[in-house]
């Protein structure tokens, strides 16, 4: 029996989702740059997508074209606008994270070894179930690959960036770029960003009331989603868990009913098989309540704690920004103590000036339509995801109730 | 004197957690006789002279071959089954208590092919005290029946006993009716731990979890042995449910009692020693074995699955609670208002879960996994030499009776001709000793036949009793299952659905 993966997994995205699609919104309801991500491959390890897009603006060569794209790629355009001076007072959606299999790999390689254990019934179901699995990281992957280029498409800077351009444009292979982008900007700004939490905590109080708030607001709540997040996940996990032995308890229940075959025929025993049917039907029911989990509500909060760490980046961005312009202040003074080079230090200044000026104003632009953001995104999430809980409780009712009337009418 | 039953017993015991419905069990009686005691018809069988005493099976149609429930007999024993058959005037059909189809009570619905009279009996087991202190510390538990069998004294006594009473209790049983081919059910297991803990005193809730599950455990066991026809005539079972103050029981190993184990071990020789061939119904007994052995088998994997569920569930009851209070805080520094309000609403809304989830693991435990460890242990906790235990000495008790059959027929054999060679030597003497002789093994071989015939049936019967049992107590356990998992359905709907429009408030 095959226990690998699906080597090739062709995934038809566009039909799956229809309404319920991301964790993030978009309140801006342009629609002269729209993409998707209709189509996704799965070769071995690496994933293709095919980002589509569909546009009116005339800074594109057609108005309607596809590409083929890879993991690496999304990284590319991310660090590319990280790296853009001119969008440091902008939050710069936060980079997809990479398309990781490592959890259904695991447990198909655990399932394949212990299958002389099991009935041939329960490791299908497990190959089932993990398949399912698979695919719903599949799914998740190609979801917030496409949420981040839409952040992207959406935005009336970013939509216009030359490499977003390109990204979504050039039909050949980006990977010359992307080598060429990493030889010239290598760990640059990670370093800087090393010890960008210092510059943020340990800076002076902040003039500005505004990015005060800001900063105590961020950092707070940034600690306090990243332990949701981690919490949300160990939650769902136990839930998949629980789901699992469903699945065990169906099987072995199911073969112990074939086993008891020659007493099947007693009427007395009829309710066994109902029963069996009945955790048949529970057990989808709780694979069911445990993904959706996972998507509306530990995806979301994951998400989050990632835009908000690109907020932070803003504010470090600021802050750097005001620690330049108050060097360039001491520059000035130094030199005009020296008299030397003071028309350069006048005009570091002035500069420096500028740049932070221009990064607080749209710091503060951006920090509150993120504010808008959040919020929504929050209450459409929270919204689906308490009317699934209950839709499955529902199930669970309706399944237990139809039970209990089979137990009563074949006595 | 016939009593008419009582379709809907009476309340029993105001604390909530009995069940006494379920212990209702119908018993036949005869119109003129005591039913207590046990009338033996036939004297001569050394098996049963040994052991003292025998039940009569009354108005109970024997099992067909294969379990399946039928009223007909293979003709081998058909006449076996004439001197067992007593009718009654007041011979009723099939009867059924009829439970509510709507909203679940406990009441379970009963099947049982009966006819005659009926009466009951109710056990409960309850109140866990403990007594003394230290290491000398045990524990006692209140036993309790309410019945209107004739045999007791009065309609509604409770006793106390403690644990190795019950221990003492099933070692007298199994003395005393293993070899009959009686599937005596096993009390619980001992547990060093378990009680080292309750002696010393720690009020924590692991201990009083110990002390609950035993509780339902010795709860459990009894009503098996009185829902059992032979047992709940055997007068060591009255006394144990009657009698204020029991003699301690000093030898409470009976499963690993090194005697008993050797008796096991002796018949699972002479088994296997057994040369003489068995005729077709042999098959039945065969086939039969295999599928308990088959069943035991998935039970006990049945019984890990379940305990893994009941163990992954209380994970997630401590992430969910671990996650609760995580969104909690959340909340606390959510600036938008009606978001923090809806995120502390969250919380609460998980921490009720997690009560749900305690409470789901809770009842998964109770409901699915000791009624499996239960029937486990039933099947066969101790296996002799590969092959269950009740199986063994099923089949010891099966194939003794059938070789004693043999041997007197071969012995009949020699008789005749013996007899045969006298006639042709023409001793006339020694000729009327030789036919006293083979009149009296003729009469022999025809008690042992019976003898065999009746064993097999008895075997059979009990098999068969012991199957519907199981059944019956499984749908019971299902029903209780299903009630519980609708009543924490309902009350998950109703966290979410009061969550709901502080979600949608959210501006």
């Amino acid at each position: 029996m095959q226990n690998s993966l699906p080597e090739l997994v062709k995934c038809d995205v566009f039909s799956l989702f229809n309404q319920m699609r991301s964790v993030s919104v978009d309140l801006n309801n342009d629609s002269s740059l729209l993409i998707d991500i209709p189509d996704a491959l799965c070769e071995r390890d690496k994933v293709k997508f095919t980002v589509h897009t569909k546009t009116t603006l005339n800074s594109f060569q057609k108005p309607e074209f596809s590409v083929p794209r890879q993991h690496e790629d999304f990284i590319w355009l991310h660090d590319t606008l990280v790296e853009t001076e001119e969008y440091a007072g902008l939050i710069i959606p936060p980079a997809p994270p990479k398309p990781d299999f490592e959890g259904p790999r695991e447990k198909m390689h655990k399932l394949g070894e212990g299958e002389s254990t099991m009935t041939k019934e329960e490791y299908a179901k497990m190959k089932q179930e993990l398949e399912a699995e698979y695919l719903a990281v599949f799914k998740k992957t190609v979801q917030v690959h496409e949420i981040f280029l839409q952040r992207l498409s959406s935005h009336p800077v970013f939509s216009k960036d030359r490499n977003f351009q390109i990204f979504l444009e050039y039909d050949q292979d980006l990977s010359v770029r992307r080598k060429n982008a990493k030889e010239f900007f290598g760990g640059f700004f990670k370093n800087m960003v090393k010890s960008a939490d210092e510059v943020l905590i340990s800076g002076i109080k902040d003039v500005d009331e505004f990015f005060e708030q800001e900063k105590t607001f961020l950092l707070d709540y940034f600690s306090k989603i990243k332990d949701a997040t981690a919490k949300a996940e160990k939650m769902t996990r136990s839930h998949k868990n629980v789901a699992d032995d469903y699945i065990h308890i169906s099987a072995t229940y199911s073969y112990l009913l074939i086993c008891l075959h020659s007493l099947c025929v007693i009427n007395a025993y009829r309710h066994l098989e109902k029963f069996s049917e009945l955790l048949e039907k529970l057990r989808k029911v709780e694979g069911r309540v445990a993904s959706d989990q996972e998507l509306k509500l530990t995806e979301l909060l994951r998400y989050y704690m990632r835009d908000i760490q690109a907020a932070k980046d803003l504010l470090y961005r600021r802050a750097r920004a005001l620690a330049d312009y108050e060097n360039s202040n001491k520059a000035l003074d130094k030199a005009r103590l020296k008299s030397k080079d003071i028309p350069q230090a006048e005009e570091n200044q002035r500069q420096c000036l500028q740049k932070f000026d221009k990064l607080s104003e749209s710091g503060k632009q951006e920090l509150t339509s993120f504010k808008g953001r959040r919020v929504v995104a929050f209450r459409k999430n929270l919204i689906e995801m308490a009317e699934l809980e209950i839709k499955h409780a529902k199930v669970r009712i309706k399944s237990a109730v139809c039970s209990e009337h089979n137990l009563f009418t074949h006595n | 004197m016939s009593f008419s039953s009582v379709r809907n017993p009476p309340p029993f015991l105001d604390s909530e957690d009995q069940e006494p419905e379920y212990d209702t069990r119908e018993l036949d009686s005869d119109d003129g006789e005591d039913i207590f005691t046990g009338s033996e018809t036939d004297p001569t069988t050394d098996i049963f002279s040994e052991e003292g005493s025998f039940t009569v099976e009354k108005n109970h149609p024997p099992a067909k071959t294969n379990g399946v429930q039928s009223d007909e007999e293979l003709d081998l024993f058909a006449e076996a089954t004439v001197e067992l058959t007593l009718t009654t005037p007041n011979s009723r059909g099939r009867k059924e208590i009829i439970g509510p189809t709507g909203p679940l009570s406990t009441t379970m619905k009963l099947e049982e092919e009966e006819s005659g009279d009926t009466f009951e009996l109710n056990i409960a087991v309850t109140n866990p005290e403990k007594m003394g202190d230290g290491m000398n510390a045990y524990m006692t538990y209140k036993v309790s029946t309410q019945t209107t069998l004739p045999a007791f004294h009065i309609k509604t006594f409770s006793v106390r006993r403690r644990f190795s009473d019950f221990l003492g209790l099933y070692e007298k049983l199994s003395v005393k009716h293993h070899l009959m081919g009686c599937i005596i059910p096993p009390p619980p297991q001992k547990s060093v731990v378990g009680m080292t803990k309750v002696k010393v005193g720690k009020e924590d809730p692991s201990s009083a979890e110990f002390v609950e599950k035993r509780r339902a455990a010795l709860e459990r066991y009894l009503q098996r042995v009185v829902a059992h026809p032979a047992l709940l005539q055997d007068s060591d079972v009255q006394e144990f449910l009657e009698r204020e103050e029991l003699p301690r029981a000093v030898n409470t190993q009976a499963l690993s009692g090194s005697g008993f184990l050797k008796m096991i071990n002796k018949a699972s020789d002479a088994v296997n020693k057994m040369t003489i061939k068995m005729n077709e119904s042999d098959n039945w007994f065969e086939s039969k074995l295999q599928e308990v052995e088959n069943e035991e088998q998935l039970l006990r994997r049945l019984h890990a699955s379940v305990d893994s569920l009941v163990n992954h569930r209380k994970e997630m009851c401590i992430n969910t609670a671990m996650f609760a209070k995580s969104v909690a805080m959340l909340g606390s520094s959510e600036e938008n208002s009606a978001l923090s309000r809806a995120l502390s609403q969250l919380a609460e809304v998980e921490d009720k879960l997690e009560q749900l989830h305690q409470e789901q693991a809770f009842s998964d435990f109770f409901i699915l996994t000791e009624l499996l460890a239960d029937y486990v242990r039933l099947l066969g906790a101790v296996r002799v030499r590969n092959s269950l235990f009740y199986g063994t000495l099923l089949k010891y008790t099966f194939c003794c009776s059938w070789q004693r059959w043999q041997e007197a027929q071969a012995t009949l054999q020699k008789k005749r001709e013996a007899e045969a060679k006298l006639l042709w030597a023409n001793k006339p003497d020694k000729l009327q000793q030789a036919k006293e002789d083979l009149t009296e093994w003729e009469a022999k071989v025809g008690q042992c036949e019976r003898d065999f015939e009746r064993i097999s049936s008895t075997l059979r019967k009990e098999v068969h009793r012991f199957e519907k049992e199981k059944c019956r107590d499984f749908k019971h356990h299902i029903v209780k299952y299903l009630e519980s998992l609708l009543r924490s359905q309902h009350r998950v709907v109703k966290c979410w659905e009061a969550f709901l429009p502080e979600a949608k408030a959210i501006v």
